[in-house]
């Protein structure tokens, strides 16, 4: 196909340069090698107590006005009711997969199942799990898994209840990262506070799309 | 760095690089690093042949006209114990750009020689706090001063807090500490030609802060910012004046301010 | 659309551009306001970070690393982007890429586009492209939005609008969103943006962004983003089209780590920016259907033939070093003429377009070195500068036209004069003489000719000693002192 020609020729051409620019052609060997050769001196393990840790994650969250509690597996179920009749919500959404016990009664779970985005924005709000938190930054790692969804299902609707085992907690990003490595295909968003802009005379203003809120369940 | 921290050194035979600005436009600043390394007991050496640095040329992009100049400054300070120089971007200079300059001229008796040379060098107040291991050099200076981190001192050179404690240790000083000390004065050069305007307006910030501090006298470790600050503070008839950290450091009872 | 373009062949030289920018006295004062305040978020968020300059190292090493095998990853990139789903494509310069992208909007059947923020298609002035075409781009980064409505240029590579004012946003709204009674409250504005932009990522079904970082390991894409429009952009729209310079391409998934680090502390001053997606291909459940990556040379790898420049490219477009510039925060990005403003456009934008245009860029810099300082991959910044204005000099100096240049004549005269201590006398002896003339009575010089004009305007000129440094020493030699 005359595209695909085209194509071709600028990639030919692109790597010529490339390779005449730096002198040579890169192999896979010398490549591995000095990237193993980096010199990584920066923290990579955690460096704080496990308490430390989730008192930081639960700081970090509030900065960014999330509301956090920490409860054990029985008493999800009655904080999330507890968190939504704080939010006035009654229609929520959730993925398939999530654990039925942290449902609470009286209110409204609709699961995904490829709803239209026009159909998400109806919804009240979204309920999942996560994949794992970073303390130092805040940050809720979500992924396409079971539990946790297709990423619109936790964009578009406006308020987002978030569930995190405690022992998917880390200190550190190259500990989040790491984790992350065995299934760095699949699409993964990381999520630290409510979408937010410093555009307009770098005030910081919550929520222009994504989920102006945002609650997480610590579950211990 | 280079070199230890060393408890002041009795006699060393120091060699005084003036830089070709300082020579024409600021002698006074070479009188008075004179006057306080002799102060110290030591010997200071002159030599003669000393001319430029090749700053200007080099960051101006007339790189093959500053390598002559980098020899011609080996030559002149190759038997030199240690290498005094009144301007930290003079030093940088060198510190940043001779060794790799060096290479590129393919001598390698050039490269030895800088290699050799260049841990012999000191910026004026560094030589004093590093090399010598000295805060005060019996200064005595009753005036208001400000001072102003000039940039190739401060990020080059990591002068820190060195200066600030040499004046800190002056007899009969006020120090007034400047806002944004650390704010590029606008001088840079050719800059302060080719980007007038520009130039001009951070000048403009620098006055505003040095005029806040009702500060007498605005110093730094550069001529080259001072000659800028000097050049809007006499505009703007301000009554306030620009002075050379030696000349502070030189400053004793029985010579006249 | 985008109204005055901001292209580094016909814009004015900095200096001239400058001095505008500077009788701006809004604009002034709106980025003074907004780098002081990015700057302080950035320090405080860099102070709490123990190991700062080891990720500082380590992202040099990988960005240097990178660059230095930057086919290999490519071609990596390539093929594990192309086995997830996804179709790659390779543009030589900004043209092939309009051409490509314009093409597979089309391909999409949608005559309409929503778009994140993206530098790299600012650059290639993608928007007037697909206007040309029929099929109207909607930014839906609220700066870019405030851009586009505005018919403005971005000033700032993380903070488009930031030459704004909320007066001068509310304005723009009001009269692009027919909303007259818009209050001016920064909350306010974004909520009109919100409602103004939630109706088209629902309906808009091609979305165009750029890319943060390519991961050559997975054939995954990265964007780093706070407000969620881009998170909107890569799931909702049917077909996704990415355009990325070829210097976007990270080793592996876990450099990741480093960079994810260093990029939010330096760009916004956060620990970590509020929304990060990362996606491979397609995912038949989950996003766009159809996934074009367009991967775009444009002269990078000019510079990457250019061994003392070649680090330029490892930058990660954080724009810390447009904070922090002294210069950048008196005239704004406008002056640079470039979407690439700040020391990072000083070295970029005259090199994307080889040296013949922008040569006043490398010289828009005291070479005060607090770009370096912040800079998470350590680019040495003045470093890059130096060794560009030499290239101009060169340029300027070749041939027959060299021969007339007025500086390079200066300037080596001057260098004949340092090479001799016999000359180098003569000249501070003739300094004096020609001077007089120009002193006045109280010893000082308020008016220079020609070049030298430009330090007084503003500043006077202490007439020269009558007796160099050397002159007394040599007398304090002769009297035995």
């Amino acid at each position: 196909m005359a595209t695909d020609m085209v194509t071709n020729s600028a990639r030919a051409e692109v790597l010529r340069r490339i390779r005449a620019a730096k002198g040579g052609v890169a192999t896979a060997e010398a490549a591995r090698a000095e990237w193993s050769a980096i010199e990584r001196r920066y923290r990579r393990e955690a460096t704080r107590s496990r308490e430390a840790v989730l008192e930081l994650l639960e700081d970090r969250l509030r900065d960014y006005d999330a509301r956090v509690v920490c409860v054990r597996d029985a008493e999800v179920a009655a904080s999330a009711a507890g968190m939504l009749g704080d939010r006035k919500v009654r229609r929520m959404v959730m993925p398939a997969g999530l654990t039925a016990e942290w449902l609470p009664a009286g209110f409204e779970f609709v699961v995904d199942e490829g709803l239209a985005a026009a159909e998400l924005d109806r919804v009240d709000g979204v309920m999942t799990g996560a994949t794992l938190a970073i303390a130092e930054t805040g940050t809720v790692v979500l992924q396409n898994v079971a539990g946790q969804g297709r990423r619109a299902v936790t964009l578009v609707p406006d308020y987002h209840l978030c569930v995190v085992r405690v022992e998917d907690v880390v200190e550190t990003v190259p500990e989040a990262i790491h984790r992350l490595q065995a299934t760095a295909g699949l699409a993964t968003t990381f999520v630290s506070g409510p979408s937010a802009t410093a555009d307009i005379e770098m005030t910081r203003i919550k929520g222009v799309h994504g989920p102006r809120s945002l609650d997480v369940i610590l579950v211990d | 760095m280079f070199w230890n921290a060393l408890a002041s050194e009795d006699g060393l035979r120091v060699s005084l690089f003036i830089t070709c600005y300082n020579d024409t436009l600021f002698p006074e600043t070479g009188k008075a690093v004179v006057r306080v390394l002799e102060r110290l007991g030591h010997t200071v050496e002159f030599p003669a042949g000393q001319t430029c640095c090749g700053q200007m040329h080099w960051n101006t992009g007339y790189q093959a006209e500053a390598m002559p100049l980098l020899s011609r400054f080996v030559e002149q300070f190759r038997e030199a114990e240690a290498v005094v120089v009144p301007s930290s971007s003079c030093v940088a200079m060198m510190r940043d750009h001779y060794p790799k300059m060096a290479v590129s001229l393919k001598d390698e008796k050039l490269i030895a020689d800088v290699e050799a040379l260049l841990p012999k060098v000191f910026e004026f107040s560094e030589f004093l706090t590093k090399r010598l291991g000295l805060e005060d050099v019996g200064a005595y200076y009753p005036h208001r001063v400000t001072y102003h981190a000039s940039c190739h001192g401060l990020r080059n050179l990591g002068l820190g807090d060195g200066p600030m404690r040499l004046l800190r240790a002056v007899r009969g000083i006020d120090l007034v500490e400047l806002q944004g000390l650390e704010q590029c004065c606008g001088f840079g050069g050719t800059f302060a030609v080719k980007n007038a305007d520009v130039s001009g307006a951070m000048l403009a910030d620098k006055m505003a802060a040095v005029l806040n501090t009702k500060a007498e006298a605005c110093t730094a470790c550069d001529n080259s910012c001072l000659m800028h600050i000097q050049g809007a503070l006499h505009r703007q008839k301000t009554g306030v004046r620009t002075v050379h950290l030696a000349e502070i450091l030189a400053g004793d009872e029985g010579v006249a301010q | 659309m985008s109204g005055v373009a901001l292209d580094p062949k016909t814009a004015p030289p900095f200096p001239m551009a400058a001095k505008t920018a500077l009788g701006d006295t809004q604009l002034r004062k709106n980025v003074r306001h907004a780098t002081d305040v990015i700057q302080a978020k950035r320090a405080r968020v860099v102070g709490e970070m123990p190991d700062w300059q080891e990720l500082r190292e380590a992202g040099k090493q990988i960005r240097q690393h990178t660059m230095e095998n930057l086919d290999f990853y490519l071609e990596e990139f390539e093929a594990n982007c192309t086995r997830a789903g996804g179709v790659v494509h390779w543009a030589r310069d900004a043209e092939e890429a309009r051409r490509i992208v314009v093409a597979l909007v089309k391909a999409s059947g949608s005559d309409e586009v929503i778009k994140i923020k993206s530098m790299t298609t600012e650059e290639i002035q993608l928007n007037s492209a697909l206007e040309a075409a029929g099929i109207h781009p909607f930014e839906t980064d609220l700066a870019e939005l405030i851009i586009q409505l505005g018919e403005d240029r971005p000033s700032h590579i993380v903070v488009p609008a930031l030459h704004k004012n909320r007066h001068e946003i509310r304005e723009i709204f009001r009269r692009e969103m027919n909303l007259p009674e818009l209050g001016d409250q920064p909350q306010d504005l974004a909520d009109a943006a919100r409602v103004f932009l939630r109706e088209k990522f629902l309906r808009v079904k091609t979305g165009v962004s750029g890319a943060n970082f390519l991961i050559a390991e997975t054939g995954g894409l990265c964007i780093v983003e706070s407000e969620g429009n881009g998170r909107m952009c890569l799931t909702l729209p049917e077909t996704l089209i990415t355009v990325a310079g070829i210097d976007k391409v990270i080793p592996r998934f876990q450099d990741l780590e480093v960079l994810l680090q260093l990029l939010p502390r330096s760009a916004t001053g956060e620990r970590m920016n509020p929304y990060n997606s990362v996606w491979t291909g397609v995912n038949a459940a989950d996003g766009p259907r159809v996934f074009h990556v367009v991967l775009m040379d444009n002269a990078r790898t000019e510079i990457l033939a250019d061994e003392e420049a070649r680090q330029t490219l490892n930058c990660i477009r954080c724009a810390a070093c447009q904070n922090a510039c002294p210069v950048y925060r008196q005239t704004g990005g406008h002056a640079y003429g470039s979407v690439y403003a700040g020391p990072i456009g000083a070295i970029l934008t005259p090199q994307l377009q080889e040296m013949h245009h922008a040569q006043s860029l490398p010289y828009a810099s005291s070479l005060c070195g607090a770009c370096y300082e912040v800079c998470p991959v350590k680019i040495n910044i003045p470093e890059v500068l130096i060794h560009l204005r030499n290239k101009v000099v060169q340029q300027n100096t070749a041939g027959v036209a060299g021969f007339f240049d007025v500086e390079a004549g200066a300037m080596k005269a001057m260098a004949m004069i340092f090479r001799s201590e016999r000359r180098f006398r003569a000249a501070q002896r003739l300094g004096r003489v020609a001077e007089s003339p120009l002193v006045r009575k109280d010893g000082w010089i308020g008016w220079l000719p020609g070049m030298l004009g430009g330090w007084t305007q503003v500043r006077d000129l202490q007439e020269m000693p009558k007796e160099t440094f050397r002159d007394w020493w040599e007398k304090r030699g002769r009297n035995g002192n």
